[in-house]
């Protein structure tokens, strides 16, 4: 069943063809600033959001203080004597307003803490395996007496900064594992439907018309509502990964099938057939390398689709849930008039979630210039 | 713009008016590799009434030259030299304007002014190429030709036949049912069968050829003084080209239209055309009469094209004759005679280093080569 | 074609049966209905007649009965113009959704006619002066209307109105008129202010719609049939608008009738309900929330319903518009 063996004089360490198909591919991609340059800002984004956000958090996820709501706090190297000093915070003292009868925080101006890099604070296993308590920045306190909120605090004194890293993980992680369940599932159906044809073809092309048919963000919230609420938030989390994975791959699955129908009839196709190759080798060793470029652009372009829905989900809470924090469950508080008039700080998940799909958006179009240099325009 | 009135055009030997004159046309295109020189230094002129043929390899700046000629041609290309001198007849006379011929150097015309349109498709209308893809596919082939009829076409404010009609100065447009009218008669005279059916027939409803002719019936329902045809039939099967031929043959004949005829087939253009202008690498390289073109050639390049034709006759069983060497590249063209690397009659020495000039080498017969230069 | 026709529509009921079967059974997926809920809120406040008044509300709502049975009186109350009853409001789904159709529709015009009005020009001043200045300038937008979330920029737009403006809220109508009754006043401050979510959908619309309205005309003007009508001595702007983008515009006709139909039930949602619109969007994201069946199930019907007619119309007019289908 193998195709024939290896030939007899291979001379020694040459590339196979594909190789320097791919290598042109990356020296087109890389004439392509805009593309380069949102790759490597989803490269810093995925490293200090999913690897590293512990160590670049100031503070634990979950720790509370009483500094509820507390505005930004202002790094400061002048003191109120107008002197020069290293950088430092002032401590923080609850004001009511008697006018608003408003809570507010103001600086203290008698206790002054200076900001360090690489404090010991909070434990946590970095990269989920060794145990550290050293922090890339803090200030020099008691965590009860004073803190660092260089986003400010929500409602229950949690550091927003902390919180918009460790929410990214979620975010931007269930983009890349939807999109993985996609491609597994819409690959294969694609490449199967394409290939077979018959019954495995018809299934596939009326379920995608179907879910074509289907309003599709209703379906999402109609699907997403119907995760029980009693499951737990592991569970709610994958639940939704696979939802948004089975609502997405009938269009890759459709474009792949018409790219195996073209491709079944070439010549190293039949070729291999020649050669007594099953169907599950032509298929999986001959067809669907043919069909990757093509898959990798509308994947990359359709990440930002997927984090989107699991942040307009959640923020209408038809998505994730708390305990559970992901852009989108912060962006619950942050989007309400009261919160944008009171605690406006709170939006500043959202520049975080722009910069992801703008760089998703610029990588995929530069992807797709250097993978298919005649469909760019 | 230049307008001169002047009582009369130059006219030739055999006593017909110039229409059109082509001295020295340069034309550049910038690209980011350099510049192109598509048109080098082109001259000839076509007379009322004749049939003009230019003839050369594809990207020799043959269809360049309509386009300059109708100041179309596309984006980074530009006439850098040379003058275009139209010598036009006002066909619709206003009161109070002068009436007698005008000169006017189309060079120099602004490309989206209102004279050049009015001479487009008016007087000078082009044919194109690709009859498949000329048409507008939403508009029906009466519409086309009511949009340049409507466009172009004035007639008379009184009746034709009236005592009056040639003292006429008023004109006016014409209306949809005369458009109409035109539209059908026209059909009709490209020979299309069913003109009152096919007037309303959408592009893809029609044939490559029944396509062409509707082509032709758009250009010929304005009554041009001229017609530039850009390989009109390249794209056609052999027995509709003959038909069409004969057709723009007929229809020039009845209207006293000046051809000038773009092909890079010797066999069409030796029985379309009185005079011919062959064209190498955007440089002119010989014209004259096609008696003289065909059995006495004096430039190589020519000599070379004619050979490569099939022919039936005593000979017949020889190879065909190819041209050596490659179409150099036009960013980077040879030094000398643009020619020199292909040419069987290569000098070394003298054909490398001397840019050949547009010597005469008989009667009404011009070539560029350093064979006729002393 | 009218063979065609009949086909498409005939295959548009089967589809819509068949989905609104699928969202029927997808509300009823959860453990737990709407009753469910409200039995425990009952009984935690202690209330001793909860028992016998959710027993009242689910023979009243049909739920005491099998799913099949409650599918099938829906589907037939359906077709008769009744669609049953909201849990949560406790009014009939069609007075709830009937009062906010007319803002709705209003507004769904407005975005098409915002977003139409700016892409097709922008495209096609895109597409003929290529490379030129505003040419860029027209792409980096188009580009960041493409990627960008409409409700993210309606929540930016928000901000701006409360931090810079002092608003409330944005809505459809100053709090004067909120209440008022119709008058010159009125609809003129509704006009003030249907712009704002008209132009974020039409933002976020725009930059898919510039980018193929841009790529489609500068494939059309390279056609000879383009050249064709300059050399007969046509205008530029007649040469560009009658022949190169009649033919351009033609896919586009598509778009219209898959997008507009839709927002017609729902428009955008996720807008609607940062900007609080009084729209049918904001009361089916919440249905579908709180379980409240009916309520949800009809909105999914009808906008399955707009999206099949959508489709079916963008079909008709592709073939009104270009001979080559229509005469097929």
């Amino acid at each position: 069943m193998a195709v024939a063996t290896a030939p007899l004089a291979v001379p020694a360490k040459r590339k196979p063809i594909s190789q320097s198909y791919w290598s042109l591919v990356w020296y087109r991609f890389k004439k392509n600033k805009l593309g380069v340059f949102g790759g490597v800002v989803l490269i810093v984004l995925y490293v200090s959001f999913t690897l590293i956000p512990e160590f670049l958090a100031p503070y634990a996820l979950e720790n509370r203080s009483s500094f509820a709501e507390a505005p930004p706090t202002a790094i400061r190297f002048v003191d109120a004597q107008g002197q020069l000093q290293a950088p430092f915070v002032y401590g923080l003292e609850r004001r009511i307003d008697p006018v608003k009868r408003l809570r507010t925080w103001v600086d203290d101006t008698e206790r002054k803490y200076p900001v360090r890099l690489f404090v010991q604070g909070d434990e946590y296993l970095f990269l989920g395996l060794i145990p550290m308590n050293v922090h890339l920045f803090g200030i020099d306190a008691d965590p009860r007496e004073a803190r660092i909120f260089l986003l400010g605090a929500d409602a229950l004194g949690r550091d927003y900064l902390t919180r918009i890293l460790y929410g990214g993980r979620l975010s931007l992680l269930i983009g890349l594992i939807g999109q993985f369940l996609t491609l597994v599932l819409g690959v294969t159906l694609g490449v199967i439907s394409g290939y077979y044809g018959g019954a495995v073809d018809m299934f596939v092309q009326r379920f995608t018309e179907f879910l074509a048919a289907f309003p599709n963000i209703p379906l999402f919230m109609a699907l997403s509502a119907a995760i029980p609420a009693f499951w737990s938030p592991i569970a709610v989390y994958f639940m939704l990964t696979v939802i948004l994975a089975f609502l997405n791959w009938g269009g890759l699955a459709r474009q792949v099938r018409g790219l195996v129908l073209s491709l079944r009839e070439r010549e190293y196709a039949l070729a291999a057939k020649s050669f007594g190759a099953s169907d599950w080798r032509i298929m999986f060793r001959h067809l669907m390398p043919g069909t990757m470029s093509h898959v990798i652009v509308i994947a990359t372009l359709s990440i930002p689709g997927m984090i989107l829905a699991e942040t307009a989900l959640s923020w209408l809470g038809l998505g994730l849930r708390p305990p559970l924090t992901s852009w989108g469950t912060l962006l619950q508080d942050a989007a309400t008039v009261r919160a944008i008039r009171f605690t406006p700080w709170l939006l500043w998940v959202v520049p975080p979630i722009l910069v992801t799909i703008f760089a998703y958006n610029m990588l995929g179009d530069g992807l797709r210039d250097a993978l298919d240099p005649y469909s760019g325009r | 713009m230049t307008l001169t009135a002047q009582e009369t055009a130059p006219t030739t030997t055999d006593g017909r008016e110039v229409l059109l004159e082509v001295q020295d046309l340069k034309v550049e295109f910038n690209i980011r590799g350099g510049v192109i020189k598509a048109v080098d230094g082109l001259t000839f002129d076509i007379k009322r009434g004749q049939t003009v043929g230019i003839i050369g390899e594809s990207g020799c700046g043959k269809s360049v030259t309509a386009r300059a000629i109708l100041r179309m041609v596309p984006k980074p290309g530009r006439i850098t030299g040379g003058r275009i001198l139209y010598y036009r007849r006002p066909r619709h006379p206003k009161p109070g304007q002068p009436q007698d011929l005008q000169v006017i150097d189309l060079t120099t015309v602004d490309p989206d002014g209102e004279l050049i349109r009015q001479i487009r498709g008016g007087e000078i209308a082009m044919i194109f190429q690709e009859p498949m893809s000329s048409l507008t596919p939403v508009y029906t082939a009466g519409t086309h030709i009511n949009e340049a009829v409507s466009l172009h076409r004035l007639l008379p404010l009184k009746k034709l036949g009236d005592q009056m009609a040639e003292t006429i100065m008023a004109y006016r447009h014409v209306t949809r049912e005369e458009a109409r009218e035109i539209a059908v008669q026209m059909l009709r005279r490209v020979g299309i069968p069913k003109p009152e059916q096919r007037v309303d027939s959408y592009p893809h409803q029609l044939s490559g050829g029944q396509r062409q002719r509707v082509m032709i019936a758009i250009a010929l329902s304005t009554e041009p003084s001229m017609l530039i045809a850009d390989e009109p039939t390249t794209a056609l099967d052999v027995s509709i080209e003959a038909q069409i031929l004969d057709i723009m043959r007929e229809l020039q004949r009845t209207a006293n239209m000046a051809i000038m005829f773009i092909t890079h087939n010797l066999g069409v253009i030796a029985s379309m055309a009185e005079e011919i202008v062959v064209m190498y690498m955007g440089k002119q390289v010989e014209r004259a009469k096609v008696v003289d073109l065909f059995y006495n050639p004096k430039h190589p390049y020519t000599k070379a094209l004619l050979q490569s034709v099939p022919r039936l006759g005593p000979k017949t069983g020889q190879r065909l004759a190819s041209i050596e060497g490659m179409v150099p590249d036009p960013l980077n063209l040879p030094t000398g005679c643009v020619f020199h690397p292909r040419c069987p009659a290569f000098m070394p020495g003298k054909c490398d280093k001397i840019v050949p000039r547009w010597n005469q080498v008989g009667e009404n017969h011009w070539a560029r080569c350093l064979l006729y230069e002393e | 074609m009218v063979n065609y026709i009949i086909r498409r529509i005939g295959y548009a009921l089967i589809l819509l049966v068949l989905v609104s079967f699928v969202s029927f059974a997808i509300i009823e997926l959860p453990p737990g209905d709407f009753l469910t809920q409200k039995i425990e809120q009952l009984r935690a406040r202690g209330d001793r007649s909860a028992e016998q008044q959710v027993e009242t509300l689910r023979k009243r709502y049909g739920l005491d009965k099998p799913f099949l049975e409650r599918y099938v009186n829906w589907a037939v109350n359906f077709l008769r113009g009744d669609f049953g009853e909201s849990f949560e409001f406790e009014r009939p789904v069609s007075e709830i959704l009937g009062a906010r159709l007319g803002y709705t529709i209003i507004l769904a015009i407005a975005t098409t006619v915002v977003t139409w009005a700016l892409a097709i020009p922008l495209g096609v001043y895109s597409a003929v002066k290529q490379y030129s200045i505003g040419d860029q300038i027209v792409s980096v937008i188009s580009f960041i209307g493409l990627g960008m979330p409409g409700f993210l920029l309606a929540l930016i737009i928000l901000y701006i109105a409360v931090i810079v403006f002092n608003q409330d809220a944005i809505g459809l109508f100053s709090p004067e008129y909120r209440d008022a009754p119709w008058s010159v006043g009125k609809v003129l401050d509704l006009l003030s202010r249907l712009w704002i979510p008209a132009l974020i959908s039409a933002v976020t619309g725009i930059g898919g719609l510039v980018r193929i309205m841009r790529g489609n005309l500068l494939d059309t003007l390279g056609q000879p049939f383009v050249e064709a009508a300059r050399a007969r001595g046509l205008r530029n702007r007649t040469v560009i608008w009658k022949h190169a983008v009649r033919i351009a515009i033609n896919p586009l006709v598509t778009i219209l009738g898959s997008d507009v139909f839709p927002s017609i039930v729902v428009g955008s949602s996720l807008v609607a309900i940062v900007l609080n619109l009084p729209t049918i969007g904001p009361v089916f994201v919440d249905s579908l929330r709180k379980l409240d069946m009916y309520l949800a199930g009809t909105c999914i019907v009808f906008l399955t319903l707009m999206l099949l007619i959508g489709n079916l119309v963008a079909d008709l007019l592709l073939a009104w518009v270009d001979p080559r289908i229509r005469l097929e």
